[in-house]
């Protein structure tokens, strides 16, 4: 209730103001972000800086934001007791262990699952980890063993234009910028192997990327 | 704090702003109901409305809150101009430094230091960001970059921040409409101009004017908006400003050549980089930059006009 609390009133006051005024956000394909609150899935984008995972969220309502669950890597956000706590009560932040081996996949995921079954939205960057120069890094198989644990779950696959040059991996100043979201149709698992889904996936926000592109050059 | 003086003739020309703009709401609905296609019409209506009241309420209370709102609408124009030019990763500082440059140039404005304003974009800050670029050392595109920046400070710093300089205008120099007079005048005829050219070129355009530019710019659109502008200018000078008949239709005039050369400008621009609009903040419009265009050569313009036959006195320095 606190962390609630807290979290609807940091996006409201900070985050919200601070995505809309001081960089501001241009989305393309609106109508895929408004079937996720009827329909809550995956959604999955590129990565190239902190600055996504706050703009992703600013994208919906206050209260919508209190059932979206970012993963984050356990190792970077969670490695003491203070950020952990920080992140869990201000994005919502579904820890996850990049170095576990040998271990069952029910397991490793079953935080993710379970708020999946309560009807919430997890966000999940595929990559594994940011990018630099705005380079798309092959997606890692972890998408792909979730959806097909979940395989009613829509996946939403969307690409980020932007934040790299707000925040780049390589530097802690900011410098304003106007960033796009580009959303497309929502995608579920479809029997194929968890790798060649994660492939899928990759294939589609790289398109969304070459639309972008092109519009770039038109 | 120094409060804004409103006259009756202000706040006369305001509600008659609203009562036109909801008459032409109004009209568009009856037409959609009429079952014509004019869904991008309403929107853009809708859109006006917003902007005035914003301007409204920005320009409302005292000369501080009136200048914040204008620094704000620069940022937004500098922003924008940022975000779709192409800008070097290692200039990520450079940027950073043009944007501290918009509060210091307004805090100049603010405490009526008006011979500074002159000089401190194109000069000073001029050469701090030319300073600050060799500091980053990468001689690669190093001329380009540096001028896409400072095109940037030029358009959506120094020119936008005439209409705060507009605003500390001292009131005997104007005492039907004070400055915020002198402001609405120059927001309506610039934002005029932009519709009759538009709408003159709708209804009887044949000739292009610069068809690489803008290829919906017609001879015969830019000939209506000037002399639409005149007449306008002619009409509403008396009522808020002290200009003579001779004047105004001059003014007029001059603003309107200016308002159709800032919209071609930025259009070049927009050309240059592949894009339609600045921006999709304004719903219908585009950005701050696709509709404030023309005012980046009118508001200068129409400042030094100003100071020019009235040879009034703003600067507090030498």
């Amino acid at each position: 209730m606190f962390a609630n609390l807290v979290r609807y009133l940091f996006f409201l006051i900070f985050v919200k103001p601070f995505i809309y005024l001081v960089l501001g956000v241009n989305v393309i394909g609106a109508e895929y972000l408004q079937k996720i609150s009827k329909e809550p899935g995956v959604i999955i984008t590129n990565h190239n800086s902190h600055v996504d995972i706050l703009l992703l969220m600013s994208l919906f309502s206050c209260g919508q934001i209190l059932k979206i669950h970012p993963v984050a890597a356990a190792d970077y956000f969670c490695n003491t007791k203070l950020k952990a706590f920080i992140f869990k009560t201000l994005l919502g932040i579904i820890p996850l262990d990049r170095k576990v081996k040998r271990m069952h996949k029910e397991d490793i995921f079953k935080d993710i699952n379970e708020s999946l079954k309560r009807g919430e939205t997890i966000i999940i960057f595929p990559e594994g980890t940011r990018g630099e120069d705005n380079t798309i890094k092959s997606f890692k198989s972890g998408i792909g063993h979730i959806a097909q644990m979940n395989p009613d779950v829509p996946v939403y696959p969307m690409y980020i234009n932007g934040p790299d040059r707000i925040l780049p991996k390589t530097d802690f100043l900011w410098v304003p910028f106007i960033c796009d979201v580009y959303a497309t149709e929502p995608v579920k698992y479809d029997n194929t192997s968890p790798k060649e889904f994660a492939e899928k996936l990759h294939s589609i926000v790289l398109n969304l990327r070459d639309e972008h592109k092109k519009k770039e050059e038109l | 704090m120094e409060h804004l003086i409103i006259t009756h003739n202000v706040k006369l020309f305001t509600v008659g702003l609203y009562i036109f703009l909801f008459a032409l709401m109004g009209l568009f609905k009856v037409m959609q109901f009429m079952k014509k296609d004019v869904e991008n019409w309403l929107i853009r209506t809708r859109s006006f409305i917003f902007i005035a009241l914003i301007f409204t309420v920005g320009l409302s209370t005292n000369v501080l809150c009136a200048i914040l709102f204008i620094t704000l609408l620069s940022y937004l124009a500098l922003k924008e101009f940022f975000s779709f030019m192409p800008t070097r990763t290692t200039d990520r500082r450079v940027l950073l430094w043009a944007y501290c440059a918009i509060p210091i140039q307004f805090y100049i404005i603010y405490i009526h230091w008006a011979t500074l304003f002159y000089l401190f974009i194109p000069l000073y800050v001029f050469l701090l960001i030319s300073m600050r670029m060799v500091m980053v050392s990468n001689t690669e595109g190093f001329l380009k970059s540096l001028a896409t920046i400072q095109y940037g400070l030029m358009t959506s710093v120094y020119a936008l921040g005439y209409l705060a300089l507009i605003l500390i205008i001292p009131f005997k120099y104007n005492p039907v409409g004070g400055s915020v007079g002198l402001l609405l005048f120059i927001l309506l005829v610039t934002v005029s101009n932009d519709f009759m050219q538009m709408a003159c070129g709708k209804a009887f355009g044949k000739h292009k004017i610069i068809p690489k530019v803008s290829p919906n710019k017609t001879w015969e659109g830019f000939i209506g908006g000037v002399i639409g502008s005149t007449l306008l200018t002619i009409l509403i000078a008396p009522y808020l400003t002290p200009l003579t008949l001779t004047q105004s239709a001059f003014a007029g005039f001059v603003l309107a050549i200016a308002g159709f050369f800032g919209d071609v400008t930025m259009s070049a621009v927009k050309r240059d980089m592949g894009i339609k609009d600045t921006s999709s903040l304004i719903p219908g419009h585009g950005g701050v930059l696709d509709r404030f265009d023309s005012l980046i050569f009118t508001a200068p313009l129409f400042f030094h006009f100003f100071a020019y036959i009235n040879t009034i006195v703003i600067t507090k320095g030498g």
